[in-house]
């Protein structure tokens, strides 16, 4: 139960652990294989050491390291709960600016999990409204096909 | 998840409307929802349980009020498994194509 409204809720039911959710949201190595969009893109990895109050960074998986998403580690449960700001590094200090990302994990019994993702106060921020919209989906629909199945639905292409 | 109840939900045009209310306005409790539709609110309601059954709506509780969200991870399963694929395929062509004709640019070098 929440007392704000938040702007998008994604839910998936996938055949695994909550470890092993948990562990392929906060493991690079994890998070390289299925955090993927378009094919001559780099990965993303998320990088901190979780714990509440330090920072993470949504970065590019490749030579450049490029954060293109930073934020603070408010909530950090394992292997059910993760809540974090996500902001823009360079808007990073001002904390008005910030939207709030939401992992939550439950057993659903029979060897399932349901993994909720909300992302809330996004409405200061139209831009950042629109561009998140349509990925997380995809990063769900991969991230139940690596548990699932092995590989996620995009794999990564080496460059021509 | 069924994908047989995803195609089922989406095989009902009252539902997909309903979709297309949350898509325009996210996060609609069932009485904002019935405004715009033209029918009792029992029927709603049993359209929005079969959304909710099929994963494509999600509820949050704020308070006492239900909140129903869109939920595009299973239609995006969807796109990836009949469409996303084919696209990348007509991708892979094309790299070969431009590939091979670079390599015959180098064979008349």
């Amino acid at each position: 139960m929440t007392m704000t409204k938040p702007d998008y809720v994604y839910v998936t039911y996938i055949a695994t652990t909550p470890e092993k959710v948990w562990q392929a949201v906060t493991d690079p190595e994890v998070t390289r294989t299925y955090w993927i969009g378009r094919a001559d893109a780099p990965a993303r990895v998320n990088v901190s050491d979780w714990k509440v109050g330090s920072r993470w960074e949504h970065q590019r998986d490749d030579e450049t390291h490029i954060v293109d998403i930073a934020g603070t580690v408010l909530e950090s449960t394992p292997p059910r709960r993760l809540v974090m700001t996500w902001a823009r590094p360079n808007e990073f200090d001002d904390e008005t600016t910030h939207s709030r990302v939401t992992f939550e994990i439950e057993p659903q019994g029979d060897g399932v999990i349901r993994l909720t993702v909300t992302h809330d106060d996004l409405a200061k921020d139209p831009k950042m409204l629109a561009s998140v919209s349509g990925g997380w989906p995809r990063v769900l629909s991969n991230l139940k096909s690596l548990l699932e199945m092995g590989h996620a639905l995009q794999p990564p292409r080496s460059a021509p | 998840m069924d994908i047989d109840k995803v195609f089922k939900a989406l095989a009902d045009p009252t539902r997909r409307r309903l979709l297309d209310l949350l898509y325009k306005a996210n996060g609609q409790t069932l009485s904002s929802l019935c405004v715009n539709m033209d029918m009792t609110r029992q029927a709603v309601t049993q359209h929005l349980q079969q959304l909710e059954d099929a994963n494509l709506v999600a509820i949050v509780w704020r308070g006492r009020e239900k909140l129903h969200y869109i939920n595009t991870v299973p239609i995006h399963e969807i796109h990836e498994r009949w469409i996303g694929k084919f696209e990348r395929s007509r991708l892979d062509t094309l790299r070969n194509l431009k590939r091979r004709l670079e390599s015959d640019d180098d064979d008349k070098a």
